[in-house]
């Protein structure tokens, strides 16, 4: 049978958020897949040069809505390495206590968005009323829904009342009563078990070669959690387990979050039953020395790095953002070979994408296999110029 | 506000619109936090099918097109396509500070500041994001438009026509007056 190229995206009735796949089909079998995922492109690490840290933390929570507080947690983490400032442990478990609760709601927000993808819409409204419950305590705790503000560099900017302790911890059983469904349900519900088996199969090797991270990592028995690995924050003074899987495929990842939900629930009820006394920030100095930093953080998507670079001013010198859904679509591109284009969706889904992060734009001649640079006048050019007949920088 | 005497069938379709507003929702570079909050308004604490709205895939199904993010250079010829396509009449919600006014990311090299340079909007919702029932009373304030504008016999009043532009790659920049 001849190949057909199916174009899905960038608006498209299945899509969240703007990507353009060009699947390669032979009949219902998938060939291979090409991606564009520069539609969201927005250029943060440009706009991060020009403005000071206190600038620059509100943008890092807005390179994705999800994981807003992971952004800001590497950054700031990074600089403060870079200032040599030692951070109070009140101002650290708060910190982790945000993580946690965002990495809650956002595999969560997984599994009900998983659960859409094969037309399972009960799972779906329950996973996002749970995860009402997770917002509710952010809320108390930091005034908004999604982007939380809590980071500066030095601290937190917000302390926990007694109160907002006590009913974040009050939330916690009833949400451990519904996780304990969830375990059940996708090891006994027959629509999730014939949709996710066998689904997407990644072999450890396979994992590793292509750099897979995260829960995607993790489900193929890779053994790679920053948390534990390189721990940061509060984790190394939480006990608290990775989780991993054997099985590889998306019945596996799916399994992975869910255990992970349940240790976060437990690194929230620790973090919130020791939280320490003291104070929740140091006063940062406004410039930070030379310096290059690699800050890892594990995002609920995998592992997130910031590279960090500063030349002795309140502004860095260059900031390289490498998302985790950036490192996890080669091994997407891999495992949809061979199976069945209506299993994309799913597939795609299982590594819980990401789009606004990961939109880079790289200069590529295909001819010459060359990659290059454009200078910014060059860029602007390009994109609202051309057309208008100006001339070229 | 009642809806003008118009012939009868007008009328039912005035009333059904009302009843039940579709909407779209186009991510023109968004940092997923407005797409997150949209997606919370149809679960069931917010509930907006209640209200008789329905989020839709297609443009061409929508009465009311909810934009986010600061329209990315690369999205804005996209996002005036699926604005041809919505039937009249339609309205747009530009949301959060993007939305409005690029927000974070004003003034960077591959955003255009604002849904407004691109298609004429209707009602902003402020916030970053904004929440889900400043969302559903967004839409809201989008019907009483729709009274108001079916009162006057159009949008005229309110608002400058939209210049019409074929939607060529690139070259929309600043198409409303």
């Amino acid at each position: 049978m001849p190949e057909v190229v199916v174009s899905i995206g960038p608006h498209h009735p299945a899509l969240k958020e703007p990507v353009n796949f060009k699947v390669v089909v032979d009949g219902e079998k998938i060939v291979r897949l090409e991606l564009d995922l520069s539609y969201n492109h927005r250029g943060v690490e440009k706009a991060a040069e020009q403005r000071d840290f206190i600038r620059v933390l509100p943008l890092m929570e807005r390179v994705c809505g999800i994981c807003s507080h992971a952004h800001s947690t590497a950054f700031a983490k990074g600089i403060e390495e870079i200032m040599q400032l030692e951070i109070p442990p009140r101002a650290q478990y708060i910190r982790t206590i945000i993580a946690e609760l965002e990495r809650m709601h956002s595999h969560l927000l997984w599994l009900g968005v998983a659960a859409h993808v094969i037309g399972f819409n009960t799972l779906f409204m329950w996973t996002w009323r749970d995860r009402e419950a997770i917002q509710d305590t952010v809320e108390e705790m930091s005034g908004n829904r999604v982007h939380y503000g809590m980071n500066e560099v030095g601290g937190v900017r917000r302390d926990l009342t007694p109160a907002q302790v006590t009913a974040a911890l009050e939330r916690l059983p009833n949400l451990e009563e519904r996780i304990k469904k969830y375990v059940d349900m996708v090891n006994k519900e027959e629509t999730m078990l014939i949709r996710f088996r066998g689904v997407g199969k990644l072999s450890k090797e396979e994992a590793l070669r292509y750099g897979t991270v995260g829960p995607t990592a993790r489900a193929s028995g890779v053994d790679y959690d920053i948390r534990k690995d390189d721990p940061y924050l509060a984790y190394a003074d939480v006990p608290w387990n990775v989780v991993t899987d054997t099985n590889g495929d998306v019945y596996g990842r799916t399994r992975v979050r869910i255990g992970e939900l349940w240790e976060s629930i437990r690194i929230v009820r620790y973090c919130l039953e020791n939280l320490p006394e003291g104070p929740i920030r140091v006063t940062a100095p406004r410039n930070a020395p030379t310096g290059e930093i690699l800050s890892r953080y594990e995002a609920p998507r995998g592992e997130l790095v910031h590279f960090i670079r500063t030349n002795g001013t309140d502004k860095v010198e260059r900031v390289d953002i490498r998302t985790p859904t950036l490192a996890n679509w080669t091994s997407v591109a891999m495992c949809l070979v061979n199976q069945n284009l209506a299993d994309l969706p799913v597939i795609v889904a299982a590594i819980d994408p990401c789009l606004s992060c990961t939109s880079r734009i790289t200069l590529l001649d295909n001819q010459n296999k060359k990659t290059g640079v454009m200078s910014l006048d060059e860029l602007i050019w390009r994109n609202r110029s051309r057309d208008q007949g100006q001339e070229r920088p | 506000m009642a809806v003008p005497a118009a012939d009868l069938s007008q009328r039912l379709v005035n009333w059904a619109r009302m009843k039940s507003p579709w909407i779209t929702i186009f991510n023109s570079g968004a940092c997923n936090a407005c797409d997150i909050e949209i997606i919370a308004c149809l679960m069931p604490r917010f509930d907006i099918e209640r209200f008789g709205i329905l989020v839709k895939g297609s443009p061409r199904h929508a009465d009311i097109l909810i934009v986010t993010g600061p329209v990315t250079l690369k999205q804005a010829s996209r996002l005036r396509r699926v604005w041809e396509q919505i039937p009249e009449p339609k309205y747009v919600i530009a949301m959060g500070a993007c939305g409005a006014g690029g927000g974070a990311f004003y003034g960077l090299y591959h955003v255009m500041d604002c849904v407004d340079c691109v298609i004429p909007v209707d009602v902003y919702v402020a916030g970053c994001p904004p929440r889900p029932d400043e969302i559903i009373n967004g839409v809201v304030t989008c019907l009483n438009l729709f009274h108001e504008d079916a009162a006057h016999g159009g949008k005229e009043w309110r608002q400058k026509k939209a210049v019409p532009v074929i939607g060529t790659d690139t070259n929309i920049c600043k198409v409303v007056p």
